[in-house]
């Protein structure tokens, strides 16, 4: 090693210090910002030094970081807080597919690769190429140019598991003699890519939390992989950083659906219409106009919002907001009650109310509403359905029995703004919208608050 | 050898990597994840080091395409994740935006 390398070395010790930092303060909410700062600043620092290393090109190099960066500064900027989980189904894929063209560059390079160098490089173009096309099918379930609903064709499983019976006899092969297989090589590419879109195609929209923070995981592992083909400590550090945060992060969203990873990944749940028939709870609904609600929430003395996808696809974060504020001003405490799967990625919900500068002391968590919800006036639940199916806890028929709800039945009153009676992502029917101490106001979610926050300031 | 060694700081990170984050609360998860997100750009690391200055041309190609888009990962994922921590405030310090 020469005496630059090894300084380059150091360097890196203390990017990996700063990523460890970073990570950690990136889990209070009080420190979050600059944890994420000192951690793009560990990436700056590596950046900076490995260019000191000899022998680089750097014309290309400059002209691969100033497109990347522009696209990258242009798109963080520009996007919608609602259109967060592609985005970051976005960038995860970009960085999956790196490290598949990283492996492929070295690979390219240095055919004669030790048995060793050879699996990590094949398992690295797998993982980066899984990440990569799973992210894309990702994406496009999320900005709606995939149906979101899960689609299961037959023979799925039997596809799946050839194509990892492939993966491993062609890493076989190719880490036994890698130079004389490049042909190997590319199929290991093409089965990656391919095995990516399978895997994801058959998962459902509400599943999505699981699945973007597994991809999450696999693009930090595929970084890791392409550590060890090219022997760099950093790509390994950090690499394997962000591989265990996905998969706790991914533990997380699995246990508040009360489901196994497994059952996530293969069952393609809510596909069919299976799921309770036609003959889920029946009963009469109460519809309630504007003005009834306006009188409802006028008279309690603590009102829980309740957010769902609903409320991200219907922009309605700002007007909740209005209201929640227009509530204080009258008296009632107002909290905002956030399921851990509500919406389409871990914590969807909890960015866009801090969008609208909801504080996050006013943001409560599932465990820490429900202890309490008898002694709640109002529960205003926002385009949220199969997160507060009292089903899960009555009916041990129901296919999501056992999943943690927001127990929103037990609020003295409950109000439901819901597009229609269509059951939820879940197909499952909902108890609560029959129940007796349930209103359900119909309409588009942003238009009725905009009607309520009328009321309340004609009423005052 | 040096695979041992590898592996070694792989496992010992994992760990690190579990107890670092085990308890984060559900408001930052969507930070959280988009900004190990961007750590996960540091394969632009490995990118950056294939461009040499001995190469053939399809090496260019992947190594170049390599560094775009793992820079859009970085650059992207670290700006959009500071977007939106601004976001996130306190009760006393929250309404003026």
């Amino acid at each position: 090693m020469s005496s630059v390398q090894i300084g380059i070395n150091f360097a890196y010790i203390i990017s990996a210090i700063m990523f460890i930092i970073g990570l950690k303060m990136l889990s209070s909410p009080a420190t979050a910002r600059r944890g994420n700062l000192l951690s793009a600043l560990g990436m700056l620092l590596a950046i900076v030094v490995t260019l000191f290393a000899q022998g680089l090109d750097y014309k290309w190099i400059v002209l691969g970081v100033v497109i990347g960066s522009v696209i990258g500064l242009i798109t963080a900027y520009k996007v919608a807080m609602t259109s967060m989980p592609e985005m970051v189904a976005l960038f995860n894929g970009f960085g999956g597919l790196s490290s598949l063209l990283v492996a492929w560059a070295e690979y390219y390079q240095y055919p004669d690769m030790s048995i060793f160098i050879a699996t990590v490089a094949a398992l690295s173009v797998f993982i980066g190429g899984v990440t990569f096309s799973g992210s894309m099918v990702a994406f496009g379930k999320l900005n709606g140019s995939i149906p979101s609903k899960a689609v299961i064709f037959k023979g799925q499983h039997l596809i799946n598991a050839a194509f990892l019976l492939i993966i491993i006899v062609a890493t076989g092969l190719f880490a036994v003699d890698a130079a004389a297989t490049y042909w190997v090589f590319l199929v290991i590419v093409v089965i990656a890519l391919a095995f990516g879109v399978t895997s994801v195609i058959p998962i459902g929209g509400a599943d999505m939390p699981v699945v973007i923070s597994l991809l999450n995981s696999y693009s930090g592992l595929a970084a890791c992989a392409a550590g060890f083909v090219i022997s760099n400590n950093i790509l390994i550090v950090a690499g394997a950083l962000v591989g265990a945060s996905g998969i706790i992060l991914t533990k997380i969203m699995c246990k508040a659906m009360n489901r196994s990873l497994a059952n996530v990944l293969f069952s393609g749940f809510g596909s069919t219409t299976h799921a309770a028939g036609g003959d889920g709870p029946q009963g009469e609904i109460k519809p309630a106009s504007a003005e009834d609600v306006y009188y409802i929430l006028e008279a309690a003395d603590s009102v829980a919002f309740v957010p769902g996808y609903g409320l991200a696809v219907a922009q309605a974060q700002h007007v909740t907001k209005e209201l929640g504020d227009l509530l204080e001003a009258n008296g009632t405490e107002v909290m905002y009650a956030i399921h851990p799967v509500a919406g389409r990625m871990p914590g969807h919900m909890n960015v866009l109310l801090a969008e609208a500068n909801v504080p996050y002391d006013q943001l409560v968590e599932m465990d820490d509403i429900n202890p309490r919800m008898d002694s709640i006036d109002v529960c205003v639940v926002i385009g949220a359905n199969d997160v507060v199916n009292p089903a899960a806890i009555q009916d041990e028929n129901s296919p999501i029995y056992g999943m943690p709800i927001i127990e929103t039945f037990r609020a003295k009153t409950v109000i439901v703004l819901k597009r229609s009676m269509n059951p939820g992502f879940a197909g499952i029917q909902n108890a609560l919208f029959f129940a007796e101490n349930t209103r359900m106001y119909f309409g588009d979610a942003k238009a009725s608050l905009q009607a309520l926050v009328a009321e309340f300031k004609s009423g005052n | 050898m040096e695979a041992v060694f590898l592996s070694f700081v792989f496992m010992l990170t994992i760990f690190l990597g579990f107890e670092l984050i085990s308890k984060v609360p559900s408001t930052l998860h969507t930070p959280l994840m988009s900004g190990s997100n961007a750590i996960s750009g540091i394969t632009l690391i490995g990118a950056l080091a294939t461009l040499k200055t001995e190469h053939t041309n399809f090496a260019i190609i992947l190594g170049t395409l390599a560094v775009i888009f793992a820079t859009i990962n970085v650059v992207g994922g670290y700006a959009v994740t500071n977007r939106m921590l601004e976001m996130f405030k306190k009760k006393d310090k929250g309404g003026a935006k």
